[in-house]
């Protein structure tokens, strides 16, 4: 065996063998850790209800496009066909006008005056709609200019319809615009402090871990160690922190969130934080490991930096 | 093999811990080094080690002058000296064979080395039984003797020993001093510190007497007379 490879198994085994003889540092900083990963696993849980709310928010807002009774198929069609080609358009639903009768009288069934009026009127009064969803609701302002009369995109197209409705939820969709913005910035910030004061509690728990063995590593330089051989198992005991960490977080997980999907079920229509946390298991495992290892990692190098230099 | 030429050490507000030491040291000598608490003996073992650097002067090893050793080479010069401390300073999460194992291991020894040399030097110290202990399991004595071990095990050219018998009974004391003039008789260089009057009487050796960061004797065949 080479000596290189012998070198780094010896830094592993010293590394697993501190970690299982030091049981109450490695508990401890294991139990801190672990806190700490559950508090920025919580924040990732509320980024995911925020993003769901908003995600439903947006898709309720669309633009609905009426056309004239007279309007033939073939150039709703084009119209459609246009609006789906813009970049900005998610999705373009052909209501047809026996549709739109439909859902009208579906949603004043209980309105016999409006009824009776319809009844009065013979006729399908309801001209069919497309229903325009974006890609984000930012997008609304450019493909309602695009639909205006006399917009180089629509051309002669425009003849056929009757009713744009963006200018009625311009002020609703500029307002979630708004919120959207602020729900971001301030997710922003909180990230930051979340991650400042997690660095902040990882790096202490790692330097206290490491400040226990300071007598201990004068005594491995003065008998000859390299600043490497001192080095390397504790930053193989601070990845295991990492790794144990880690998976315990996300173990703890599965009860905490299948306890709060049944307390929220309610008022998170439609939104499990069990289910989310079920489809996002990997990418949040990644997520605890990177951030528990960089900074454990980090911490280990810094803390030990100081005693190796003394 | 160790030169100190007007050595002097001076720590910032002009506490002066050494001044004018000039000293020879050659190799298969055992030296002890006495004077009262705060005459200057540990700084003096720290400069050896290369813990301290000397303000002005200079202290070699053979031909290297030690503080001016940095990386790997202080690495290097460090492995030629085996250090036993007061308060023995073991791995106390690791057994008596890892301690040992852990200044072999950190020389690069291979693996076959180790598992035949530190028993061996663990017999040499009358330790053979307690390979597997832990040092908390030990006594004084038996801690001090894993110090000597760890010191010896990679052979090396000096050992120094900073007061190795102060936390130590008259028993044990004796022992330990027997194993390092068993030591010192193989060949290896001893630089030992000590208040203890005794032993320097009972060594019969080179003996420097240390006072307010001076030299105050260096005597072939000393006697302790602080």
């Amino acid at each position: 065996m080479s000596s290189t490879i012998i070198y780094i198994k010896r830094i592993f085994k010293s590394g697993s063998l501190n970690f299982f003889r030091n049981k109450t540092v490695s508990i401890s900083s294991v139990a801190i850790l672990t806190t700490t990963l559950i508090i920025i696993g919580i924040f990732f849980f509320f980024r995911g209800i925020f993003d769901y709310t908003l995600g439903e928010i947006e898709s309720k807002v669309d633009i609905k496009v009426y056309f004239k009774l007279d309007a033939e198929d073939t150039q709703i069609n084009i119209i459609k066909e246009k609006l789906m080609s813009l970049p900005e358009v998610k999705s373009v639903n052909l209501v047809t006008e026996e549709q739109v009768l439909a859902d009208f009288k579906e949603k004043h069934k209980n309105d016999a005056v409006i009824l009776a009026a319809l009844e009065e009127v013979a006729s399908n009064p309801f001209g069919s709609m497309l229903t325009v969803v974006a890609q984000d609701t930012k997008s609304y302002e450019s493909i309602a200019i695009s639909l205006k009369a006399g917009s180089e995109f629509l051309g002669e197209s425009y003849s056929v319809i009757d009713d744009v409705n963006y200018f009625q939820l311009k002020s609703t969709i500029d307002k979630l615009n708004n919120i959207i913005s602020w729900v971001n910035t301030i997710g922003y910030w909180i990230t930051l402090v979340f991650i400042v004061m997690s660095s902040l509690i990882i790096f202490n728990t790692i330097r206290l871990s490491i400040f226990i063995f300071k007598d201990e590593i004068t005594v491995m330089k003065l008998v000859g160690a390299s600043n490497m051989y001192i080095r390397g198992p504790f930053l193989v005991e601070s990845t295991i922190y990492a790794l144990l960490s880690s998976f315990l977080a996300m173990l703890l997980f599965f009860p905490i969130t299948f306890y709060i999907s049944k307390k929220t079920a309610l008022f998170l229509d439609g939104l499990s934080i069990y289910r989310y946390y079920l489809d996002n298991f990997f990418s949040l495992f990644f997520l605890l490991l990177l951030i528990s290892f960089a900074l454990s990692f980090i911490s280990s190098l810094f803390a030990i930096r100081r005693y190796l230099t003394a | 093999m160790l030169y100190f030429e007007n050595i002097r050490k001076e720590y910032p507000g002009g506490s002066v811990v050494l001044d004018d030491i000039n000293l020879t040291i050659e190799k298969g000598e055992l030296v002890s080094i006495v004077g009262h608490s705060g005459a200057g003996k540990t700084t003096l073992i720290k400069m050896i080690l290369a813990e301290e650097r000397p303000t002005a002067g200079r202290i070699s090893f053979h031909s290297s002058q030690i503080q001016k050793l940095k990386g790997k080479d202080l690495v290097n010069f460090r492995r030629k000296i085996g250090i036993v401390f007061q308060d023995y300073r073991l791995l106390l999460n690791r057994t008596v064979f890892e301690n040992i194992a852990f200044a072999m291991e950190a020389a690069g020894k291979t693996d076959e080395e180790i598992e035949k040399d530190v028993p061996h030097v663990l017999e040499l110290v009358d330790l053979g039984n307690k390979i597997f202990h832990f040092p908390t399991q030990l006594s004084g004595g038996e801690k001090q003797r894993v110090a000597i071990a760890r010191a010896l095990v990679n052979r090396p050219e000096i050992i120094i020993a900073d007061e190795p018998t102060g936390n130590l009974d008259p028993v044990n004391t004796y022992d330990i001093i027997q194993i390092l003039k068993k030591i010192n008789d193989l060949g290896t260089t001893v630089i030992l510190t000590t208040h203890n009057k005794g032993i320097i009487d009972h060594l019969k050796k080179r003996v420097i007497t240390m006072e307010d960061g001076k030299i105050l004797k260096d005597e072939k065949l000393g006697k302790y007379t602080v």
